[in-house]
C-alpha cells in the first residue's frame, strides 16, 4: 500500500546564498525529491532595452556593461559588433586583435568565477573559490591598467576600443600567462578526481543533446551535452578565423562535464591569448567614425558572439537617428533557464543547488 | 620540577586533606568534586574560544588569506566579540512556533555535551605516593557513558527543527535524525575494538594500556571512528545539516540571540569533547616525554582539531543519501571486520604485543581498499528521475 | 585506489597553508592603482572650462548641471560666465564619457575613491567643491599626461594639465 503524502512547496527565495543573484524558485518537494519547479525572476529588471532607445550608440555601451556584470567586456564586444554591422563601420586590425585578447581574458575570469562558485555551492567551504579569485584579481588588475575600472569597463567603442594597451600591460600579461597553466593544473588536482565531487556531480542534471538543441541552449552547457557548437568556429567574428584552438566537448551532459568543459575552455583561451599577443599588428585602435554614430533608416543588424555563458546577441533596428529604434538583447542565461525545469525534476534538494550552479547563469542578463 | 608535573594532584590532595578535619571525609570529597566540575566547565568554555579562533585563522590560511586579526592583538579577542554580539541580540521567537520545545531545545543540546567532560582524564599526577587522575569522575564504564550521553543531543536537533515551524528547519531536522542516528552505529562498533585491546571500558585504563598508541594498533578503528565523529559533529564533509548554501543553516535558522549561542557553543564544545575522546582512545592520552601530562593532551587535542579543519577546508559536502550509504554500506562492514580481526587476535595473543601493530595496519589498508572498490558502485549509482509532477505549482 | 583523489586534494590545501596570504590589509596597506584608474571624483579646472556643456550632453544619466550667463568682458568665441557646475556623484556611474567629451581638457577623472557622505545631498559636488579639491587627475583618456609619465605625484596647474 503506497504512503499518501502531500508535497510541500518551498520558496527558495530571492535572498539565498546560492541563487547567483536575485532569483526565486518555487519548488514542490515530496520528501526531498523535486516534484515541480516554477522559476520566478524579474527582480533585477532595469529596463535596459527601453533605456537603449533613449541613449546614443556610444552611451549604450555603458548599459551593456551591466547586463552580465561579471563578464562586461564580452557584452561590450557583442553590442559593438552589432553597431558596426548596422552603421557599416570597420574596425582596424589592431583593434580586432585587442578585442579578441581582452574577450578571451574575460572568458577566463568568468569561468574562474563560475567554477569557484559552483564548488562553493557543492560545499567545499570557499577554498577553491579563494584560489580562483586570486587569479581573477590578476586579470582584473590587467583590465584596470587598460581602462581604469575593474567591473564596468566601458572599454569598447564603435570602431575599436577606447584606449590602446598600456606599457605595463605586457609584462603583467606575460607573467600571468607563465603561471596560469600551473594554477589550472592545481585546480584540477584539487577537484577533478575528488570522489565526493564526482559522486555529487556525475550523472546529475543530465540533459540530452536533442533536448539541449530544442531548448536553444548555448555555451558550455550545450558543449557538455556533446554538441560541438561554438560560435567562434561556426560563425567566426573578429579574428577568430586566424586563431588555432580546440573546442572541448563533453560526453554525458551532466554537471561534471560542464565543470570539465569550463576548465578546458580556460586552457584554450590561454592559447588564443598567446596567439593574439604574437600576431598583433601595430596601428590605430579606433576607426575614424563620428562620435554620434548614425545608421541608415530602416537598417537592422544582429551581432552575436560566444560569451562565456553562451550566445549573446544584439538585434538593433535603426530609424536614422542617433539612438536605435529598438535594441533586443538575446541573453544566453535567460534562454538557458528555460530548460531548468526539465533538468531539475526528480532530483533532490541538494542536487537542485548543484545543477543550478552548474548552468552558470547571471541574473543581470536574465532580467536585463 | 616535579611540582609542575604534579601540580593538580598536589592541589587536590591538599584541598581534600585540608577540608577533612572540618567537614568530614565525604563532604570534603564532595567539595573537591564541585571544584573540579567548576574548573572543567570553565576550561571547556575557554577552550571553545580558543577553538573558534583557531578554526577561523587556520581556515583562513588554508584559503590563502588572513583570518580575523582586527579585534585585539592578532585577533585573539574575536571569539569574545562574537560572544558579546550573540548575547546582546534580540531573542525572537516565531509566532507560530511551539514555545516550550523551542525554548527547551538549546538547553537539551548543550547539557549532554557538558556531561561528557566528567570522564575525560586530562592528565595524571602523583601526590603523597598516590596516583591522582585529573578527571572529575573516573567511571568504570567511562566510554560507554560518553557514547550514551552524546546520543541525547540528537533529539534536541529534532526538537529545534520541528518547533521552528519553518520548512527549511524541518528539512534540516529530518536530515539530522537520519544522519546522527545512523552514525552512532559505526561510532560504537569502532570503540569495541579499542575496548577489546585495552580490556576495560574505563578511559584511564584505556590510556594506560597504550604502550603502543592505538592509532597503530587499531588503524581501521581509528579511521572509522574519526569519520563517524565528523558526522556526529556536523562537520564537513557531513555538514549538510547546516549547509549554508542550501538550507541557510538548517535546523537552527529561526534561533537568534543566546539560544543560537547555545547551539554554536554546543557545536564547538562537542568538537572539543570528541577531540579529547579521540586523543584519549587512539593517540595515547596524556602520555608523552618531557612535557607535563596535561600539556600533552592539549597538544593532541589541538592536532586532532587541526585535522578536522584541514578536512573542512578541502572536501565538498556529501548528499544525504550518500551519507547514509557511507554509514551503512561502508563503515558498518568495516567496523565488523575490525571487531572480528581484533577478537581473533585477542584469542591468540591476549597481551597484544607490539608486532600486531604493523599486522593490523596492513590488514586495515587491505580492508579499506577492498571495501572502497566494492563501495564505488554503490556510491555512484545511475540515478533516474523519480516521480514527476502531475499538476503545475502555483496559480 | 578509490579515495586517493581526496588525499591529493588535501595535499594541495596543505601546500597552500604555508604560502603567503594574498590579503592586502586595508586601510594600512593600499592596493596599488593603475595610472588610468577612474576614481570616484572629478578634477576640474575652472580656468580651462568655457561652459560649452559637452560633458553634460554626453552624460548618459544627465547628472551634470551647468548654468551659464553671457560674460561681459569676452568677445565672440570667448568663455561663458559659469554660475553653476554641479555633478551629482551619488548617481554617477563614473563611465568617464564626460571626460572623453571635454574638448578643452578641463574635466578629468580623479584618482581617489574614499569619498563618503552622510546624506545623498552631500554627494552632489558644486563648483566650489571642485575648485577646492586636490588637483591630481587620472590619466584616463588624456594621452599627453600618460606620455609624460604622470601618476599622481604632484598637483597639476591649469597650464600644465592640458594639451595647449
Amino acid at each position: 500500500m503506497a504512503l499518501k503524502s502531500q508535497p510541500i512547496i518551498v520558496n527558495i527565495g530571492p535572498q539565498h546564498p546560492s541563487t547567483h543573484g536575485v532569483f526565486r524558485l518555487r519548488v514542490a518537494f515530496d520528501g526531498e525529491v523535486v516534484q515541480d519547479v516554477e522559476p520566478i525572476f524579474g527582480y533585477l529588471h532595469r529596463g535596459s532595452e527601453k533605456l537603449a532607445e533613449e541613449r546614443t550608440y556610444t552611451q549604450i555601451v555603458t548599459l551593456t556593461d551591466r547586463l552580465d556584470y561579471l563578464a562586461s567586456m564580452t557584452n561590450n564586444q557583442a553590442y559593438v559588433l552589432a553597431v558596426e554591422k548596422l552603421a557599416g563601420v570597420e574596425a582596424p586590425e589592431r583593434a580586432k586583435y585587442v578585442r579578441v585578447l581582452i574577450a578571451e581574458l574575460m572568458r577566463i575570469a568568468s569561468h574562474l568565477m563560475a567554477t569557484g562558485f559552483f564548488i562553493n555551492d557543492i560545499g567545499a567551504f570557499a577554498t577553491p573559490l579563494m584560489y580562483c579569485f586570486r587569479e581573477r584579481e590578476k586579470i582584473l588588475d590587467m583590465f584596470e591598467m587598460c581602462c581604469g575600472a575593474r567591473i564596468t569597463y566601458n572599454y569598447m567603442r564603435v570602431g575599436g576600443v577606447s584606449h590602446d594597451l598600456p606599457e605595463e600591460f605586457y609584462p603583467a600579461l606575460r607573467s600571468f600567462l607563465a603561471e596560469m597553466p600551473a594554477r589550472i593544473d592545481e585546480y584540477e588536482e584539487l577537484l577533478t578526481e575528488n570522489e565526493i565531487l564526482v559522486a555529487r556531480t556525475k550523472n546529475v542534471g543530465v540533459i540530452s543533446p536533442e533536448k539541449a538543441i530544442n531548448c536553444s541552449i548555448s555555451g558550455p552547457v550545450l558543449r557538455a551535452s556533446g554538441v560541438k557548437w561554438d560560435l567562434r568556429k561556426a560563425d567566426p567574428y573578429e579574428v577568430y578565423d586566424r586563431m588555432q584552438f580546440d573546442i572541448p566537448v563533453g560526453a554525458a551532459g551532466d554537471c561534471y562535464d560542464r565543470y570539465k568543459v569550463r576548465i578546458e575552455e580556460m586552457r584554450q583561451s590561454l592559447r588564443i591569448v598567446r596567439q593574439c599577443l604574437d600576431q598583433m599588428p601595430s596601428g590605430p585602435v579606433l576607426a575614424r567614425a563620428p562620435s554620434l554614430v548614425r545608421a541608415p533608416a530602416g537598417a537592422e543588424a544582429y551581432g552575436h558572439i560566444e560569451s562565456p555563458k553562451g550566445e549573446l546577441g544584439f538585434y538593433l533596428v535603426s530609424d536614422g537617428g542617433i539612438s536605435p529604434y529598438r535594441c533586443k538583447i538575446r541573453s544566453p542565461s535567460y534562454i538557458n533557464l528555460t530548460a531548468l525545469r526539465d533538468m531539475l525534476l526528480g532530483w533532490k534538494l541538494a542536487d537542485l543547488i548543484v545543477i543550478f550552479g552548474s548552468i552558470d547563469i547571471n541574473m543581470g542578463e536574465v532580467d536585463r | 620540577m616535579d611540582v609542575i608535573y604534579n601540580i593538580f594532584a598536589i592541589l587536590e590532595k591538599g584541598i581534600v586533606d585540608g577540608l577533612t578535619p572540618s567537614l568530614g571525609a565525604e563532604a570534603a570529597l564532595a567539595v573537591m568534586a564541585l571544584i573540579k566540575v567548576f574548573l572543567v566547565a570553565n576550561v571547556g568554555l575557554i577552550m571553545v574560544m580558543v577553538f573558534i579562533y583557531m578554526e577561523r585563522r587556520v581556515l583562513g590560511r588554508f584559503q590563502v588569506r588572513i583570518g580575523p586579526n582586527r579585534v585585539g592583538p592578532g585577533g585573539i579577542l574575536q571569539p569574545l566579540a562574537d560572544a558579546v554580539k550573540i548575547m546582546i541580540k534580540e531573542d525572537i521567537v516565531p509566532k507560530a512556533a511551539d514555545r516550550l520545545i523551542f525554548n527547551l531545545a538549546p538547553v537539551m543540546v548543550f547539557v549532554p555535551v557538558m556531561l561528557v567532560f566528567a570522564v575525560i582524564p586530562f592528565g595524571v599526577g602523583m601526590a603523597g605516593g598516590q596516583k591522582y587522575y585529573m578527571s572529575v569522575a573516573d567511571l568504570d564504564i567511562g566510554i560507554l557513558y560518553v557514547l550514551a550521553v552524546t546520543s541525547l543531543g540528537e533529539i534536541a536537533v529534532l526538537m529545534a527543527g520541528w518547533s521552528s515551524n519553518n520548512k527549511f528547519a524541518l528539512f534540516g531536522a529530518m536530515r539530522a535524525a537520519a544522519q546522527l542516528v545512523s552514525y552512532e552505529v559505526p561510532l560504537v562498533l569502532a570503540v569495541v575494538g579499542v575496548v577489546i585491546v585495552a580490556g576495560s571500558l574505563s578511559l584511564t585504563k584505556i590510556v594506560e594500556a597504550q604502550a603502543v598508541p592505538f592509532i597503530f594498533m587499531q588503524p581501521l578503528g581509528f579511521v572509522i571512528f574519526i569519520t563517524a565523529v565528523s558526522a556526529e559533529l556536523n562537520r564537513t564533509p557531513f555538514d549538510l545539516l547546516e549547509a549554508e548554501s542550501e538550507l541557510v543553516t538548517g535546523y537552527h535558522v529561526e534561533y537568534s540571540g543566546m539560544k543560537f549561542g547555545m547551539f554554536y557553543l554546543a557545536e564547538y564544545l562537542s568538537a572539543f569533547a570528541f577531540s579529547a575522546i579521540i586523543s584519549t582512545l587512539f593517540l595515547g592520552g596524556w602520555q608523552g616525554p618531557i612535557l607535563p601530562s596535561y600539556v600533552w593532551l592539549l597538544i593532541k587535542i589541538l592536532f586532532v582539531f587541526f585535522v578536522f579543519i584541514w578536512v573542512r577546508a578541502t572536501l565538498p559536502r556529501v548528499r544525504i543519501d550518500q551519507v547514509m550509504a557511507l554509514a551503512w554500506k561502508f563503515l558498518l562492514p568495516l567496523a565488523l571486520i575490525n571487531i572480528g580481526v581484533t577478537a581473533v587476535e585477542a584469542l591468540l595473543w591476549p597481551t597484544f604485543p607490539w608486532f600486531l601493530a604493523p599486522v593490523n595496519i596492513v590488514i586495515g589498508v587491505l580492508a579499506v581498499w577492498a571495501m572502497a572498490a566494492a563501495f564505488r558502485n554503490v556510491w555512484e549509482p545511475q540515478w533516474k528521475p523519480a516521480r514527476l509532477a502531475t499538476a503545475p505549482v502555483g496559480g | 585506489m578509490y579515495g586517493l583523489g581526496i588525499l591529493k586534494g588535501m595535499a594541495v590545501t596543505l601546500r597552500h597553508l604555508f604560502k603567503k596570504p594574498f590579503t592586502v590589509e586595508y586601510p594600512e596597506q593600499q592596493v596599488p592603482r593603475a595610472s588610468r584608474f577612474r576614481g570616484y571624483e572629478f578634477v576640474w579646472y575652472e580656468d580651462r572650462c568655457t561652459g560649452c556643456a559637452s560633458c553634460a550632453k554626453f552624460c548618459p544619466l544627465g547628472i551634470i548641471r551647468i548654468e551659464t550667463s553671457p560674460a561681459e568682458d569676452q568677445g565672440v568665441g570667448g568663455k561663458y560666465k559659469l554660475e553653476k557646475f554641479d555633478i551629482d556623484t551619488g548617481r554617477c556611474m563614473f563611465c568617464a564619457l564626460c571626460v572623453e567629451a571635454c574638448p578643452y581638457d578641463a574635466l578629468f577623472m580623479g584618482s581617489k575613491f574614499e569619498r563618503g557622505s552622510y546624506s545623498r545631498a552631500g554627494l552632489v559636488v558644486h563648483k566650489e567643491d571642485l575648485n577646492k579639491g586636490e588637483k591630481k587627475p587620472s590619466v584616463y583618456y588624456r594621452p599627453h599626461l600618460e606620455a609624460a609619465g604622470y601618476h599622481n605625484e604632484k598637483e597639476l596647474s591649469a597650464r600644465e594639465v592640458g594639451r595647449w
